[in-house]
């Protein structure tokens, strides 16, 4: 096995074993969508209607339909929990452990954003499971079917929370990802109701929520729960996936980017 | 002689925005013994191990790790190099052997390598029996012994400690020079290890670089270093050398 793979294999590793060791961690990224899931949703399901629409056949319940899209936030969060984790791993030093490997730096940050997917995708089987327990279905080779749907947008929410890892100075700023990021993301998107929904509401909102590559990633995962492949959505997924990885890259190269900002504010 | 040197470091100077850091800082770690980097809080120390562990962009000057340039192959010189942050980077909820296994692997090193070399260095540094307790669960000592045996998991040529013992009780402290200095005479590691402590030199076998207000201010074995300073112990000669009525640079120290 080549130095990268092994590096690949180390990396993966240790995120599951701290996953593992943190298990409210893992029960808080369980209990948030499960409680949209089943509060939010029942209360909300008399109130939205979700007519015939790709990629459902019938009419559906809205438990079912907001399904991918708390399966999209439980991979938003962990991006994001990731993200906290890096720019506290820098702040306590660790992450200079990582940055001292003679590995290229992009190929250690990749490894970190795989790794962070395969946690997450971890956490999106766990939720399935219980979603199933609970009478909220999609068909069964759909759980199959949304693997690689889930790597990608997994790869595409991870690339989000390095990028603005590279970017943050502080943990105290963190709060304002909460506000500025992840909230209008969720909420801008297709997860919680449909685009055209919004369109009768307002055509601006609609415009941002279409262009949200949040909404993007949520309907690869839900095109593909039906096993369905939506095009589009995986190639506006990707691209915003190298975009924000692009950029992070930059971000932690010590000649560009946060580290030097931070030199130079010592 | 800095052909055999394990690190040059030449002409490098290096500014926090109007804040010069280090200014045309020159000197070399030989192969086999311990190079002691004194200097008082913010000489530049910390900024010196930082760019030689490449996590700067390198300044003017060269850095020089076994014949590899940090600047133009930093991978090849990180690949000889072991490095001791002053801040502690262990995973705390992670074991020992977990922690030097995710390391090795950042290295690229194969598992059955990795497990002998766990053992190999576990073992020198006393902690055989300790590979299956939580970092967390370990005193301040054994968990700076713990991150020394990580970084030569790789068998490094060069080892940067930086201020490796801040925070540890004086027998620890003790201990681990003692350590730092048998690795060194044992393996023929080269140890660069920055610390503003006096007494962590031995001045039977160290080399000594003072740095202060970001220069050289003296270089060499003890005795030149005492010759330079015009003192009769290391503890005199630092307190010239760094203290409010230092001496300006000698042509000798230049």
């Amino acid at each position: 096995m080549s130095a990268a793979l092994i590096a690949l294999r180390g990396i993966i590793a240790r995120e599951i074993l701290r996953f593992v060791h943190q298990r409210s961690r893992f029960l808080g990224a369980l209990v948030r969508p499960l409680i949209w899931l089943l509060v939010f949703a029942a209360g909300f399901r008399a109130a939205l209607g979700v007519s015939i629409m790709p990629p459902y056949e019938t009419y559906i319940t809205y438990e079912l339909y907001i399904l991918p899209g708390l399966v999209g936030m439980i991979q938003l969060f962990n991006g994001m929990q990731s993200s906290l984790s890096m720019v506290y791993d820098r702040e306590m030093g660790s992450m200079r452990v990582l940055l001292t490997s003679p590995l290229p730096r992009w190929w250690l940050l990749v490894c970190k954003l795989l790794a962070g997917t395969v946690v997450s995708i971890l956490q999106v089987y766990a939720f399935l499971l219980i979603a199933r327990a609970f009478g909220i279905e999609t068909p069964g080779w759909g759980l199959l079917a949304v693997l690689p749907a889930l790597i990608a947008s997994g790869m595409m929410l991870g690339a989000l929370g390095l990028l603005l890892s590279s970017a943050i100075k502080q943990l105290e700023n963190f709060a304002g990802v909460m506000n500025f990021v992840v909230f209008p993301l969720f909420f801008c998107s297709s997860a919680l109701y449909p685009l055209w929904k919004m369109r009768e509401s307002s055509v601006i909102l609609y415009q941002i929520c279409a262009v949200n590559p949040f909404t993007h990633a949520v309907e690869l995962i839900r095109f593909a729960l039906y096993l369905e492949f939506n095009a589009a959505a995986l190639g506006w997924t990707l691209l915003a996936a190298a975009v924000f990885l692009g950029f992070a890259v930059l971000g932690y190269d010590p000649a560009r980017g946060l580290m030097k900002r931070k030199a130079a504010e010592a | 002689m800095t052909d055999s040197a394990a690190l040059v470091i030449r002409g490098l100077s290096f500014s926090y925005g109007p804040r010069a850091a280090l200014e045309d800082v020159s000197f070399h770690v030989p192969a086999g013994g311990v190079t002691a980097l004194l200097g008082p809080n913010g000489a530049g120390k910390s900024t010196l191990m930082t760019l030689t562990a490449g996590l700067l962009k390198p300044p003017p000057g060269t850095i020089t790790v076994l014949g590899h340039d940090m600047a133009a192959a930093p991978r090849k010189a990180l690949a000889r190099t072991g490095i001791v942050f002053q801040q502690p980077t262990l995973d705390l909820d992670l074991t020992v052997a977990q922690n030097l296994r995710v390391f090795a692997s950042l290295h690229g090193l194969p598992r059955k390598v990795t497990e002998a070399r766990m053992a190999e260095e576990l073992e020198r540094l006393d902690l055989t029996g300790r590979a299956t307790e939580k970092v967390r669960a370990l005193n301040g000592g054994h968990r700076r012994r713990v991150e020394i045996a990580r970084a030569l998991m790789h068998k490094p040529d060069l080892l940067l400690l930086d201020e490796a013992t801040v925070g540890l009780d004086v027998p620890t402290r003790k201990a681990l020079v003692a350590h730092v200095h048998a690795l060194a005479r044992d393996t023929g590691l080269a140890v660069l290890w920055t610390t503003h402590l006096i007494d962590e030199v031995d001045p039977a076998t160290d080399r000594v670089v003072v740095l202060h207000k970001a220069r050289v201010r003296a270089e060499g074995a003890v005795s030149d270093v005492l010759k330079q300073a015009g003192a009769e112990d290391l503890a005199t000669a630092f307190d010239r050398l760094t203290g409010p009525d230092a001496a300006p640079l000698t042509e000798a120290a230049q």
